[in-house]
């Protein structure tokens, strides 16, 4: 048997207020732009999650538990859904309950946190873990890391949480030879199972599938299918990792992709020897093949699958340096209001706002982005923070 | 007496500090009997708020193509006839492409996600001209000569390069005299990577006026020597500041103890602000409690602060972009010390600005403001050890501070723009005979 491993990653930043300028430091401590970040839910919701979550519900329905999903919902956007927009959740809540939705861990904020101190790492990927269980009443085994940054540490670290399964991009430099239809175990690990994406046949969806210049368009479910249908016999999972804001919003309505999501899981099933699985049931019904070695960090993000799109230029590293600076004193403050603000100051997004990649990947680095330039969203990041630690001088845990 | 006047700024269009001069000039000047006539380009829709001139916009005027033809008789300005995306204060193209690129991206973003562009940045240059200066420059002139033929006027007064094509076709077709007068010169703006395009109109205009007025000793001996005029031609009249436009020194009060160092100009190269950065860092090094600002914008502005990420100086050093209104006037009053670090000025306005909210400062000596200040903390802008230790100095010892201060109200006692603008209607009743 095939099976074919859909995670669906669900996030939405908490935007800064782009006016957030130097004659507020010391004195106004609304960092946050609530107008933009409710109008944003609101739209997405309205294109994208309500929509593909009752197109979801519809195919697990037909297929009587055929059709099996599974989601990654960042902590700061479950927390704007409670706030702006709780249908989702309700919603969300309706999949989860037809048994056929796994819910994957993450860490809380959607952050880098694994890259720049292990205690706020653990500590965020507990706080999603107790968030899911509240929500949704579910215990998660599989761990997806911010933007599928990946290594052999993640996986060492994530294995000593008792996680069973990880996932990771399917990057050729780690790759090489290796396919990604196949279960890995990360190299230093024993137990945890190494879960590859796509990235062409994921991509084919994501990005490209509402591309008129692309030689495949227009894509049908029939033809879809029939490309995932040929790893029958050299590969036994094909995992299909994409933002979920690929159904309605990154492909409108209006380029089909809701009509081929519809039909795609009946093409995919006419062939006796494929299912679909979620994450945690692959890893049990698969041995890994092979010990993966990614003893450097990988990711899903941009032609580099690297780190750069949020590290590396002296805007994001000055920004990240001061951030993680303030852990000890805003933890020691005791104060779970500034805490949770500083924290939400961590979600990745902000520091993709900074990236100067112009050219190659600017356009993803704009989707949804609130600044001018990265130097504008450099600029009220960084009062922000001076605004943090002038907090922590009036609350006295710094002098 | 009525003059024609050309500028290229005027409150609240302004970007730098020729339109803060034109309009401390044109009031005074006004002030004492002078009917002025201020030509600007493009003067936005908002109506203006001082109305003791007239003021034209040039893209207002009703001209058509045949008047066109008829009042520019004499040969066509074909220098100027240059596709050129040039700024008044830009040079820097690289920037100009990025910042192309940073808004074309963004109009397709905001295409897609039916999102207004984001009305705030530190990049925006919205104070600023349109794009394809010298094709403006040259449109200008051919209205300078069409009021030239119509308008009732004695004398004409031309401000820096952009209007001099403008005054010096009004002087063709009104047979009356120029004057121009040099607020900076290419060698200024652009150090040693001169436009010739820039240095050709100004030098034009410098044959053709029949008198030159410069705002500094430093700028008529650049003009002497760079640009070959017969030091006899050219008078100096030092720029001034509009004392009573001023706030009380009300102290806005700070969110933060630290003291604040201000840098508030364009973010060029002949303002200065990288030494201004490497003096902060100095300055960081045996000092924390302090906070530099930049504020301002201009083609350096993406380098800087990279620089100041760069040097891990986050949460000392701040940009607040372009400031105008109540948050220029919110900054001065919140500092404890401006600094000019001007790599060539030929005057520099702001210091006076920032005296007159009790500011100390420190200024280049590379600047003309130099020649009228007599107490005032002066360095070389090149030396970044020096300007940090005259920054250590004020912000350590208050007293010394203050005798800045007190020495520097004296200095402005002196200085005003009544004297300038009688030293201009002196001129114009010179050479009127």
């Amino acid at each position: 048997m095939v099976s074919v491993c859909f995670y669906f990653q669900v996030h939405q930043p908490f935007r800064l207020r782009t006016d957030y300028n130097f004659f507020c430091i010391g004195k106004n401590h609304v960092y946050e732009d609530d107008k933009a970040n409710r109008e944003i839910i609101g739209k997405v919701a309205e294109k994208c999650y309500l929509p593909a979550n009752r197109t979801m519900l519809k195919l697990i329905r037909k297929h009587k538990g055929r059709f099996r999903i599974s989601y990654s919902i960042s902590g700061v956007c479950l927390e704007q859904f409670e706030k702006y927009a709780p249908e989702v959740i309700d919603s969300f809540r309706e999949l989860v309950s037809t048994g056929c939705v796994e819910l994957i861990n993450e860490t809380y904020y959607h952050s880098l946190a694994f890259n720049f101190s292990r205690q706020e790492f653990r500590e965020q990927v507990q706080a999603h873990k107790e968030k899911i269980r509240k929500l949704f009443a579910v215990k998660t085994t599989t761990f997806r890391n911010t933007e599928l940054i990946y290594s052999n540490d993640v996986a060492v670290e994530i294995e000593k949480m008792g996680y069973k399964t990880i996932l990771a991009e399917g990057a050729n430099q780690i790759l090489g030879w290796h396919s990604p239809n196949y279960v890995y175990q990360p190299a230093p690990c024993y137990k945890l199972n190494l879960l590859l994406k796509n990235y062409r046949l994921s991509d084919d969806l994501a990005f490209r599938f509402s591309d008129r210049n692309w030689d495949q368009w227009p894509l049908s479910a029939d033809k879809y299918a029939e490309w995932i249908h040929k790893v029958a016999g050299n590969g036994e999972v094909i995992n299909l990792f994409m933002d979920y804001e690929t159904f309605g919003e990154h492909q409108w309505a209006d380029t089909g992709i809701f009509d081929f999501l519809l039909h795609l899981p009946e093409k995919i099933l006419a062939h006796p020897d494929f299912r679909f699985q979620t994450p945690s049931e692959v890893a049990s019904s698969y041995q890994p093949v092979a010990k993966l070695d990614v003893p450097y960090f990988i990711s899903w993000a941009d032609v580099e699958r690297d780190l750069t799109a949020w590290m590396g230029n002296s805007l994001q590293d000055s920004a990240l340096q001061m951030a993680y600076s303030l852990e000890t004193l805003v933890k020691k403050s005791g104060n779970a209001n500034l805490i949770h603000t500083w924290r939400k100051l961590l979600t990745s997004d902000h520091f993709y706002y900074m990236c100067t990649k112009w050219f190659s990947d600017g356009d993803v680095h704009k989707y949804f982005n609130p600044y001018t330039s990265p130097y504008d969203a450099y600029v009220v990041y960084v009062n922000v923070l001076n605004d943090i630690k002038e907090t922590l001088k009036q609350l006295e845990v710094l002098n | 007496m009525k003059v024609l006047m050309f500028g290229w700024e005027f409150p609240p269009y302004i970007s730098g500090g020729l339109g803060t001069a034109c309009f401390g000039l044109t009031r005074h000047m006004s002030d004492q009997g002078t009917n002025i006539l201020f030509v600007l380009p493009h003067i936005k829709d908002e109506p203006v708020e001082d109305s003791f001139l007239e003021l034209v916009a040039a893209n207002k005027v009703d001209i058509s193509d045949a008047k066109i033809k008829k009042i520019a008789r004499g040969e066509p300005l074909k220098f100027f006839m240059v596709n050129s995306p040039l700024r008044p204060y830009m040079t820097d193209n690289s920037y100009l492409s990025k910042l192309d690129a940073i808004r074309s991206i963004n109009e397709r973003i905001s295409k897609i996600t039916h999102r207004k562009i984001t009305p705030y940045s530190v990049l925006d240059t919205s104070g600023e001209y349109g794009r394809d200066l010298l094709t403006e420059v040259s449109r200008y002139a051919y209205i300078g000569g069409y009021l030239g033929a119509t308008e009732d006027f004695d004398i004409i007064h031309a401000h820096d390069w952009m209007t001099f094509p403008a005054g010096v076709e009004a002087k063709k077709a009104s047979g009356k005299k120029l004057v121009i007068h040099v607020h900076a010169t290419e060698f200024d703006r652009s150090g040693d990577n001169v436009n010739q395009q820039v240095y050709d109109i100004e030098r034009y205009g410098m044959e053709n006026a029949d008198r030159i007025i410069a705002v500094s000793h430093r700028t008529k001996n650049i003009i002497v020597e760079h640009y070959d005029q017969d030091p006899e031609k050219i008078i100096v009249i030092h720029n001034a500041v509009i004392k009573e436009e001023k706030l009380a020194h009300v102290r806005s009060r700070k969110g933060f103890s630290e003291k604040i160092v201000l840098f508030l100009g364009r973010v060029t190269m002949q303002k200065g602000p990288d030494y201004f950065i490497e003096a902060a860092n100095l300055v960081l090094n045996s000092m924390q409690n302090v906070r530099f600002v930049m504020a301002g914008t201009g083609d350096m502005l993406p380098r800087m602060i990279e620089r100041v990420a760069e040097l891990r100086m986050q949460d000392h050093f701040h940009f607040t972009g372009f400031l105008r209104g109540v948050d220029l006037e919110t900054m001065f009053s919140m500092s404890d010390l401006y600094v000019m670090p001007s790599v060539s000025e030929p005057f520099g306005i702001t210091p006076f600005e920032a005296m007159l909210y009790g500011i100390p400062v420190i200024i280049s000596k590379q600047s003309g403001i130099s020649e009228v200040l007599t107490h005032v903390m002066m360095v070389d802008f090149w030396d970044i050890e020096k300007l940090a230790s005259c920054i250590i100095n004020v912000l350590r010892h208050p007293e010394l501070a203050e005798t800045l201060v007190e020495s520097g109200h004296n200095d402005l006692e002196k200085i005003s723009w009544h004297h300038a603008a009688r030293d201009v209607i002196n001129l114009y009743k010179e050479m009127l005979g």
